[in-house]
């Protein structure tokens, strides 16, 4: 490394190389080399901005300028204009949903300017593949300080007073978590890294992992101290490959740093560890399955007690936290417990990372201090719904969570309340729906996941969700009965009660809250043969209005089954027969004068 | 056939060597054997068995359990339509549905008859920021629509 | 990468590391340099050459090298901006290589204007 007057910033994360990112930085260094700028710029590969949508995405420094939608030959305008000339491409600027303003600065973005970036503070700042870049950023500065300054038992304490709670979906308290593996007898102990992100529509773990992978490591390090452990895992989902090559050359340049593996900063401390990739199945992520699987066996969960503090991997205590946790150690231990405590509302201290997805215009992810609000999030942050349609509700929690309502936009987001409310933290996942989304076909699509998941090891959780399955498929076929409703509820609470782990005991919570905040969707599914929300295929039917109908012949063209006929220039009409309502006319025809109801 | 039986064998033999006395390699091992034949061959599954003596039913138990494992030869290309929640809510049931229909495959097929693509169902491969999502292989396909599918799998050959 | 054995070489790396990567971190002075096509062909690299190598030869920290386009004074070019935080911009045009060292250590590092190569205050 060597001092650059201008540093270029190229997003490297998942996104934004299926969009092509490896091409634009290959592009721009070409183009800087070729100027003869390669002594004054450089080029740095980045993990995720969480402003996915907007990939590739690029940064000019020092002046912090924004890009967007970079292509290669925008790279190169990029270089002629900005580099070479300083005129900054207006073109590429980030253009602001509302008001289609150009905004220049990464700074000034109304979807960065709100958020407080605490756990993902290096996430598309540094080169992950870098060591010495986190070391410029206090990087191992904690490890150092906790190793040379601090008791274990100091740590643990310290832990416990930050207020920092589990990320991976239970909330519970990290530091007592730790003092209890702490005092389980050693000498051999575990720390393990929860790296299996599950939720379908999360993805907060798979950016940090990608974008800071030695802000875990020194988390980890610093937990394997506290609690006496040399050894630790991380089990990461073989769905990230990007996220397991990054880990693993992170592992390798600490080693050969000396900051892990044997005598630690000339400590004595020891500390090794393996990256474990998943082989697919949701239940694995469950902490007592992911040792099983660790250990080569079947992925299934064994009942609690005893806790994994007591006898985990290989019989021995262990603990397990999840990425997220493990990410705020570090600074936790760097700035002091208070300093984290100061963020945050009620017992929820800190902040939360959300993965913002779904009908809203910035999709991506959100790290916010505890006790922001929903409304906060979905329209300061996320801008608002797409197309200007109206806020339906909110999923947060994925399949163990639950929907929120238009009346809860107001409601602070804590650990408490949200489960209140009948949601969970659970790991971050926070999908906006709009009027268009069928909350009974929601629910389904999540028993459908959790059933599909389910490990079949208790016979609540694997009969149960069926059973349930089975009455919401019947409900949106339009063959719902009466009684359906009350039937859902009753499973839903057995089964919520009589599982074994938490797939099970959290699985009807979907369905619950649905049918909480949105039981006359269910009833006009039932009772009037219905789908409010024109979603579920079965209960719709697709007509031409014939007053708006000019006979374009357009939609003809589209029916995959040939179930439109008409003359040009005259109202064409639908064989309801035919129809398999698959919504293909709708989308062309450019007079809305076909009907989905 | 015999050639290439002894080839499965000595190659599994040769994956599982470093594993030999060692805890938790089951799973690696059969990770490992599966990139190298694209599934889980019998004969694999038989030679782990011999060499590592876990019963061959455990084996299976394992292989059957995790969704990443087949039992059957698998096209050259695996095509993982993602079925997460942010591309559920983007219509990603619509481009399954395509892709379904481009490779004309019939109820309950998941390989085409050439071998040339598998397809499978995936709960979110963590671009969400993208949704509907398809990964081809390694690489990720985002803001798909139906239309953009018959591109999308042209490339693959 | 060498091993980092105790708490002084991880400092050492840290700071090494942290001036490597001072262009991601908004400088509190900075250094402005003309560069649309006026300034490029009046030699305006040249001018952020001698910035740079000013720069570095010092040792400065927290000062940020950017550049511009045309700002319309183009018959003055080449130009350099210098901001102190806290005070007003200055732009010194006509320059020369050789101008640059006076400027930088007169003016960014102790705050005295260099007032016979000042054009124009833009704030
Ligand atoms: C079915 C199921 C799936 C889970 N999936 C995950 C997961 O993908 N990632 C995760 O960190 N925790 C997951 N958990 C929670 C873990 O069991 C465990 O509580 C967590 O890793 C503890 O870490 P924390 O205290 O830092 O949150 C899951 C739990 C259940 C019941
Ligand atoms: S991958 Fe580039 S912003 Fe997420
Ligand atoms: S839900 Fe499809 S990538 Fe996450």
């Amino acid at each position: 490394m060597a001092t650059f007057r201008s540093h270029v910033l190229v997003c490297g994360g998942t996104g934004c190389t299926s969009g092509g990112s490896d091409k634009v930085l290959e592009t721009l260094r070409e183009g800087i080399k070729a100027n003869g700028l390669d002594k004054e710029i450089t080029v740095v590969q980045t993990g995720c901005h969480g402003m996915c949508e907007a990939g590739p995405i690029v940064i000019v420094y020092p002046e912090g300028t924004f890009y967007t939608h970079v292509k290669p030959q925008d790279a190169k305008e990029i270089v002629a204009e900005h580099l070479l000339k300083g005129r900054v491409v207006e073109r590429l600027l980030y253009k602001e949903a509302m008001h289609s303003e150009a905004v220049p600065h990464y700074k000034e973005l109304p979807f960065y300017s709100k958020q407080v970036r605490l756990t993902l503070r290096n996430c598309g700042y540094i080169d992950p593949d870098s060591l010495e870049e986190y070391v410029a950023r206090d990087g191992y500065q904690a490890l150092a300080k906790v190793l040379t300054e601090k008791t274990p038992e100091q740590v643990v304490e310290d832990i416990k007073a930050s207020g920092l709670r589990g990320r991976g979906g239970g909330g519970f308290s990290t530091g007592m978590k730790w003092m209890f593996c702490a005092k389980s007898p050693g000498p051999k102990k575990y720390v393990i890294c929860n790296a299996d992100e599950g939720d379908p529509g999360a993805f907060m773990d798979r950016s940090l992992l990608e974008g800071d992978p030695h802000a875990i490591l020194e988390g980890m390090a610093i937990g394997a101290y506290a609690m006496g452990a040399d050894e630790g895992y991380i089990y990461c989902r073989a769905e990230y490959p990007l996220a397991i090559k990054r880990l693993l050359k992170s592992i390798t340049d600490a080693e050969e740093a000396g900051l892990l593996g044997e005598n630690i900063l000339g400590t004595g401390f020891n500390f090794t560890l393996h990256v474990k990739e998943g082989a697919g199945a949701f239940v694995c992520g469950e902490e007592t399955a992911l040792m099983n699987s660790i250990e080569g066996k079947r992925g299934m969960p064994r009942p609690r007690p005893p806790f994994p503090a007591i006898k985990g991997l290989w019989g021995k205590p262990s603990n397990i936290n999840n990425v997220e946790t493990w990410a705020n150690v570090a600074q936790i231990m760097f700035h002091g417990p208070e300093w984290y405590a100061n963020y945050g509302y009620d017992k929820s201290r800190g902040t939360k990372v959300f993965a913002l997805t779904g009908k809203v215009n910035n999709t991506g992810l959100v790290e916010v201090p505890m006790g922001t609000t929903i409304r906060e999030v979905v329209f300061d942050i996320g801008g608002g719904i797409i197309g200007g349609k109206k806020f339906k509700a909110v999923q947060i929690g994925g399949p163990s969570g639950g929907c929120l309502t238009e009346q809860h936009l107001d409601l602070p987001i804590s650990y408490e309340s949200l489960t209140a409310a009948g949601a969970i933290m659970g790991s971050g996942g926070l999908v906006v729906v709009d009027e268009d989304t069928c909350m009974v076909d929601m629910a389904k699509f999540f028993l459908e996941f959790t059933q599909r998941e389910s490990c079949g090891k208790c016979i609540p959780c694997r009969e149960g969700t069926k059973k349930m399955l089975d009455i919401l498929i019947r409900i949106t076929e339009g063959n719902g009965r009466e009684e359906d409703i009350d039937n859902l509820i009753y499973l839903g609470t057995q089964i919520k009660t009589a599982s074994l782990c938490g797939l099970g005991q959290t699985a009807p919570n979907p369905v619950l809250t649905t049918l909480r905040y949105f039981r006359h969707e269910y009833e006009a599914h039932i009772r009037e043969k219905r789908c409010p929300a024109g979603a579920c295929t079965a209960l719709i039917t697709i007509t031409i209005d014939p007053a708006k109908c000019v006979g374009c012949t357009k939609c003809t063209k589209a029916c995959p089954v040939n179930a439109i006929s008409g003359t040009v220039k005259q109202p064409h009409l639908i064989d309801q027969d035919k129809c398999i309502k698959c919504g293909a006319c709708v989308e062309v025809c450019p007079f809305k004068a076909i009907d989905k109801k | 056939m015999s050639t290439a039986t002894k080839d499965v064998a000595q190659v599994t033999k040769d994956i599982v060597a470093p594993w030999k006395g060692k805890r938790g390699g089951i799973i690696p091992i059969l990770q490992k054997v599966q990139h190298e034949f694209g599934y889980l061959p019998d004969e694999a599954m038989v030679t782990i068995s011999e060499e590592t003596k876990v019963a061959l039913a455990e084996l299976y138990g394992v292989a059957t359990f995790y969704a990443q494992f087949h039992l059957k030869p698998r096209g050259r290309h695996i095509i993982r339509v993602c079925r997460g929640t942010a591309c559920h809510v983007r219509g990603s049931l619509g481009i399954l549905e395509r892709v379904i229909s481009e490779l004309k495959l019939h109820e309950g097929e998941v390989t085409t008859p050439d071998l040339r693509f598998t397809i499978e169902p995936v709960a979110c491969i963590g671009a969400c920021g993208l949704a509907p999502c398809v990964m081809v292989d390694d690489e990720t396909h985002g803001r798909l629509t139906k239309d953009k599918v018959p591109d999308m799998l042209s490339k693959y050959e | 990468m060498p091993k980092i054995s105790n708490l002084e070489e991880l400092k050492k790396l840290r700071d090494k590391s942290i001036a490597e990567t001072a262009a991601r971190k908004e400088g509190r002075f900075r250094v402005i340099i003309g560069l649309g096509t006026c300034g490029i062909a009046a030699g305006g690299r040249k001018i952020m050459e001698a910035a740079m190598e000013e720069i570095a030869k010092r040792g400065l920290k927290d000062v940020s090298v950017e550049t511009t386009g045309c700002i319309g004074m183009c018959q003055n070019e080449p130009l350099m901006d210098i901001v102190r935080p806290g005070e007003p911009r200055v732009t010194y045009g006509n320059l020369k290589p050789e101008d640059v060292p006076r400027i930088i250590a007169d003016h960014l590092v102790n705050g005295n204007v260099v007032e016979e190569k000042v054009i124009g205050r833009p704030e």
